[in-house]
């Protein structure tokens, strides 16, 4: 099998919407072909990776701490929008994951590399 | 298996046999289910469960046996971080039937 | 009246068109609209002049959820789902904007 870039475009917020998790979901069974996997996180998606996310009153599963086994998964590639974390006051320091932050020229090179694209 | 009966309580699980609700989980429904499943626990089975367990609890999924087995030999050590070791223990896939014992929900994308 | 916002305002305009028609009306942020009232959040500038001047809620298990409890700007209230029942109870009628 040849390998093929793809790339999952984030742009949700978590709980929502369902497409936060749904894009975890698929990320994962995605690893299991060995692929080389892109993960975008931009717009309100960058609060995916939130610090801190308390979910036991609005009774929804946490699922922040699995961005954490992506590693694990060998999906290293994590990349977040610059003017999408200056929008929302983020800084890398708000984020569960060590995360390559880049702007939007660089994301433009990013995005025409890629084979597949997934748009969550 | 639509539900087990452990020491007069009953639990609930899906068709598969997976524990519904993960706090239900005790040592005495793993012994049960490890029954069902005909696997003989011993400490080197108790030691998967419960590294299955503590990846749960760290990373809120159950892992893929690619990613179990590379884990367990960080952990525990080149000998039992291999796929031959972990389906000695655990016949019909570590994943599988160690994270039915684990009371784990069956790992994302094993079908 | 009591407007409910569920929609991030830097994905849908509800907040922006709800600040225009506000009037004397009370606002309430829940689910995704919480992140607005987050410190330093592009859209935190205009809730806060509007929180000067009008009631603005918003719902404490969203923020925690999203892990932004520790970060919400000045003015802004905090309540819970029993508070949630009040403000809508309080008001005479309510607007839960798509």
């Amino acid at each position: 099998m040849t390998t093929k870039k793809f790339m999952f475009v984030n742009r949700k917020a978590p709980y929502g919407t369902v497409y936060a998790l749904e894009s975890l979901e698929v990320v994962l069974i995605t690893a299991a072909f060995d692929q080389d996997v892109s993960l975008v996180f931009m717009d309100d998606g960058v609060y995916q990776l939130k610090k801190g996310q308390q979910t036991k009153g609005i009774e929804h599963k946490n699922f922040s701490p699995t961005y954490r086994a992506l590693e694990g998964y060998d999906i290293e590639k994590l990349y977040v929008d610059r003017e999408s974390m200056t929008a929302r006051s983020l800084t890398e320091d708000d984020l569960l994951v060590p995360v390559t932050v880049l702007s939007r020229d660089q994301l433009t090179s990013l995005f025409e590399e890629q084979d597949v694209v997934l748009s969550f | 298996m639509p539900n087990i009966e452990v020491n007069g309580k009953t639990y609930e699980t899906d068709e598969e046999g997976y524990l519904v609700n993960l706090g239900d989980w005790n040592t005495d429904v793993a012994d049960f289910i490890a029954k069902v499943e005909n696997v003989d626990m011993t400490d080197q089975h108790w030691e998967v469960v419960n590294f299955l367990r503590q990846y749960y609890d760290e990373y809120q999924i159950a892992p893929a046996v690619r990613v179990l087995t590379k884990a367990i030999g960080k952990t525990l050590g080149p000998e039992k971080g291999n796929s031959q070791y972990l389906y000695e223990l655990f016949p019909y896939g570590p994943a599988k039937q160690a994270c039915k014992i684990a009371g784990l929900p069956k790992p994302t994308g094993c079908v | 009246m009591l407007h409910i916002i569920n929609k991030s305002s830097l994905e849908r305009g509800s907040l922006d068109s709800c600040l225009e028609l506000i009037g004397t009306g009370t606002l309430l942020l829940i689910e995704d609209a919480v992140y607005a009232a987050t410190r330093g959040h592009a859209s935190s500038g205009k809730l806060s002049e509007i929180a000067a001047k009008r009631n603005v809620f918003v719902l404490v298990p969203d923020c925690e959820a999203r892990g932004v409890a520790d970060r919400l700007i000045e003015g802004v209230k905090a309540v819970d789902y029993g508070g949630f029942v009040d403000l809508v109870a309080e008001n005479p009628n309510c607007h839960s904007w798509l």
